[in-house]
């Protein structure tokens, strides 16, 4: 601490403050009399439901997905390495609404892999596969990047070493590099999450939005604000807490 | 400065407000000799609307008309929040109401215009949709607009008139999500606005039934309370709701009054 200099204090303090204002204006908008019953409407509740189901069911995917795409960008040697790295991370910087238009020229049923699919009897449109697959899209980037940037600082000493005494690459994988980075594939595994707890423009393109099936806490909101939005403010409070719950249940796992 | 600049020093500027909760007013508000009047209007009327602004900046030298095209309801919001406006053109009553109920209109609102809901199918009609009832049988992908936006209350009511009972595969936060469901094939009908079939040209085919006219939307427009520019906004009301306002929103399939 005592190397910082001390100028840094003033623009960091606005920045927190830029941050934490507004949060805290909406959570004095909230109307608390009758909070309970917003938030407990069946409307509401599904939204929730359907939110930390989808948001689940995306981060196991990400992870599945997730953790070999790192595995290969960080330690793999191959020309067009760094051009792929670019592509694979755009859904980061993409609006998620190209994504979501994207998504539905591919799933959807006039898309690209969508008539097949039927054939095969899958229908994406419309289902809550779409939302999984629109939340999937937009965090998958963001527990690559996280993965891929520890797996880069922890080096390839303790892997070379345990090759060297004889074990076999998936062994090396699973006993010695993936538990070196347990702590990044938390946190980016929370981060995917959260992400697609928050995902909204990719879900409202591609996916639609019917109470249980697809509408979700974001898109719920977003509908709510039309016509009451002291439900809207009640729902953002809510969805703001359990963002928070998920950051501090990540936080202390990782430090223990 | 140029735009990009001066948003960012805009956005510096809130920054250091938000620092310290408040803080000298900053009034750096272009110093061109230019008025520009403040149109919000429900994002049907966008079309239409930017015609009557070219018509109305023509005929007055040196006024630049901007708009504001959103939900009817995310405009009253805005207005109430101390959103610059002239002039409030709103896709429903209940919307304009709210306006009136929190005193900041600065006239009577008139009724200028109306819509009414259509069938929505994608060319070629692949579902092959006749009328109202069709829209209820297995497996047809029905896109409506949820009942908690004005298109969608329209929806109830038709269903109510005609008995009938939709399920409908999504119900969408506005009538433009309902036609891009639509015009991309992904649904097999939708419920939307005359104005919206018109508006999709090819892409989609509009099917007309008699349950609509139970539905009827009408549009309301009015000045705004504390106008800058009272004069000029109730102008470009009387413009829109005058004979060659009428004529530019019939040729968007808008039916007037």
């Amino acid at each position: 601490m005592n190397t910082l200099p001390r100028w840094v204090l003033l623009p960091a303090l606005l920045g927190g403050l830029f941050v934490l204002l507004p949060l805290a204006a909406m959570a004095a908008r909230v109307q608390w009399s009758s909070f309970g019953a917003l938030i407990t409407s069946d409307a509401s509740l599904s939204a929730l439901r359907l939110s930390v189901q989808t948001s689940g069911s995306s981060a196991l995917l990400c992870v599945a997905v997730g953790v070999p795409m790192s595995v290969l960008l960080a330690r793999a040697e191959f020309r067009g390495l760094s051009l792929l790295r670019s592509l694979v991370l755009l859904p980061l910087v993409l609006p998620p609404v190209v994504g979501g238009i994207a998504l539905l020229y591919t799933f959807g049923r006039q898309g690209l892999l969508g008539r097949q699919l039927e054939v095969l009897g899958l229908e994406i449109a419309f289902s809550t596969t779409a939302v999984v697959l629109a939340q999937t899209f937009v965090a998958l980037p963001f527990l690559v990047i996280s993965l891929e940037g520890a797996l880069r600082t922890a080096g390839t000493r303790y892997e070379v070493a345990a090759a060297s005494l004889g074990a076999r690459p998936s062994r090396v994988l699973l006993r010695v590099t993936l538990p070196l980075v347990l702590p990044a594939l938390l946190s980016g595994t929370v981060l995917a999450f959260a992400r697609a707890l928050g995902e909204f423009g990719a879900t409202i393109t591609f996916a639609g939005s019917l109470q249980g099936t697809t509408r979700t806490l974001p898109l719920e909101i977003y509908l709510q604000r039309e016509s009451d939005p002291d439900a809207a403010v009640a729902l953002s409070f809510l969805l703001m807490i359990v963002a928070v719950l998920v950051i501090a249940a990540a936080r202390r796992r990782v430090s223990t | 400065m140029s735009r990009l600049a001066r948003s960012f020093s805009a956005a510096a500027v809130v920054m250091l407000l938000a620092g310290g909760c408040g803080g000298p007013d900053d009034s750096t508000s272009g110093a061109e000799d230019t008025v520009s009047l403040q149109v919000h209007a429900a994002a049907s009327l966008q079309e239409p609307f930017e015609e009557l602004g070219e018509a109305f900046a023509a005929e007055h030298d040196g006024v630049d008309v901007q708009f504001n095209f959103a939900g009817s309801s995310t405009l009253v919001q805005q207005i109430q929040q101390g959103a610059p406006a002239d002039v409030f053109a709103s896709a429903n009553p209940e919307n304009m109401d709210k306006l009136v109920e929190a005193g900041l209109q600065g006239s009577e609102p008139v009724d200028f215009t109306s819509n009414t809901l259509m069938i929505a199918v994608p060319a070629g009609n692949p579902a092959g949709v006749t009328d109202l009832t069709s829209l209820t049988e297995d497996g047809l992908h029905l896109v409506v607009c949820a009942p908690e936006v004005p298109c969608g209350a329209a929806t109830e009511t038709v269903e109510q008139a005609a008995g009938l009972t939709f399920s409908p595969v999504s119900e969408e936060q506005s009538v433009t999500d309902v036609l891009n469901k639509v015009t991309s094939g992904e649904a097999d009908a939708g419920l939307v606005y005359v104005t919206d079939v018109a508006k999709a040209g090819s892409a989609v085919e509009g099917i007309e039934f008699p349950e609509a006219q139970e539905a009827v939307n009408i549009y309301p427009i009015t000045t705004v309370k504390d106008s800058e520019n009272a004069g000029l906004a109730q102008e470009f009301v009387d413009l829109v709701s005058g004979p060659a306002g009428q004529e530019i929103l019939d040729g968007y399939g808008f039916v007037g009054r």
